[in-house]
């Protein structure tokens, strides 16, 4: 190991390659979600441009998904678009958490960097961003990546999707699997722990009492907020800067 | 292309980006409390969690408990490698492998 140079190789092969290693599991987990929403969006009357063009800018495959069932039962734009608002509140709380890692960036990188903010590329950058040398060029392109495979995937699915076997390879599998293991990542403690079981335990419960998606922002809201509470107060957080 | 498909994805996709450029833009120029910073620290753990235990252990719309399912089943030796390996890649192609195999018990 070496003891200086604090950045990593600055040229941008060695940042794509860098953000492709970390980018893969999202893209292969996207790809069957993708290439459902393509079929499902297609039954509904979408074009493979139109379903591109939803991709492209929502950029959100639950809201997308939710979305297109609506349009089916002839809903209006309103409702809709509120709908989406609410499933997609949740990204409130991965860009707070990713704010502090990225205090240095410009507003129009900044501005860029919103744009790809995901459940799972907020996850797999956060745990590089706390972990290892991370940074924002890195980050972005994990972004991107998974942003291209969603587009792609879906769009493929508004052509094809039907002649592809369903449950291929154990692929649906593939974010739950990476989920659980960036979790993993995350228990870094007894109370790490703690709060997992909490959170976990919260928004089984919420989501079976209340409707749609809201469990996942309040049972992260309330198990943070008990975490809070039951950390001593003067102990800042390690690995934040 | 139809205008309303558009005009629908136009605001779709601007509600869903200002919750997550807002706190970006909002936060990070700003120091904040310690509180705050630990708190932010609990937020993955917490979302991460909330995401999978529902998708693990309950089923339908709406919600109701449903354990016996390969989902959960798969997670045991899924987690138990991703705690022994700490590699997010063998992590998942794993995580394939034991529900392609489930799926042929179930």
């Amino acid at each position: 190991m070496m003891a200086e140079p604090p950045h990593k190789e600055e040229d941008l092969p060695a940042i794509v390659r860098d953000g492709a290693k970390a980018a893969w599991p999202i893209c292969l987990g996207y790809f069957p979600i993708g290439l459902a929403f393509g079929v499902i969006a297609s039954k509904a009357g979408l074009t493979p441009l139109e379903i591109g063009l939803m991709s492209l800018l929502v950029f959100a495959g639950s809201a997308q998904f939710i979305a297109v069932s609506m349009l089916t039962g002839g809903a209006g734009l309103i409702p809709i678009v509120m709908t989406t608002f609410v499933v997609n509140l949740r990204h409130l709380l991965m860009s707070s958490s990713l704010s502090v890692f990225l205090r240095d960036l410009g507003t129009w990188r900044m501005a860029l960097y919103g744009y790809g903010i995901t459940d799972e590329s907020f996850a797999v950058n956060l745990t590089r961003f706390r972990d290892e040398e991370w940074d924002w060029r890195r980050a972005l392109v994990v972004n991107h990546l998974s942003n291209a495979a969603w587009v792609g995937s879906t769009i493929l699915g508004g052509y094809a999707g039907e002649f592809i076997p369903h449950g291929a390879f154990g692929i649906d599998y593939a974010l739950i699997a990476m989920f659980l293991c960036l979790l993993v990542f995350q228990l870094r403690g007894a109370l790490y722990w703690l709060i997992a079981a909490l959170a976990g335990g919260l928004a089984v419960f919420i989501s079976i009492i209340l409707p749609g998606n809201l469990y996942i922002v309040m049972a992260s809201v309330l198990a943070a907020t008990i975490g809070v509470l039951i950390r001593r107060p003067s102990k800042a957080p390690e690995g934040s800067p | 292309m139809r205008f309303e498909i558009l005009v629908l994805s136009f605001f779709m996709g601007l509600v869903t980006y200002i919750p997550r450029w807002l706190p970006l833009a909002l936060l990070s120029k700003r120091n904040l409390p310690s509180w705050f910073k630990t708190w932010l620290d609990f937020i993955p753990v917490s979302i991460l969690s909330a995401l999978l235990l529902p998708a693990l252990i309950t089923s339908g719309e709406p919600r109701h408990l449903y354990i016996f399912r390969p989902e959960l089943l798969v997670a045991l030796p899924t987690f138990a490698i991703a705690l022994k390996t700490r590699s997010l890649g063998l992590t998942v192609v794993a995580g394939m492998f034991f529900f392609w195999l489930a799926g042929r018990f179930f």
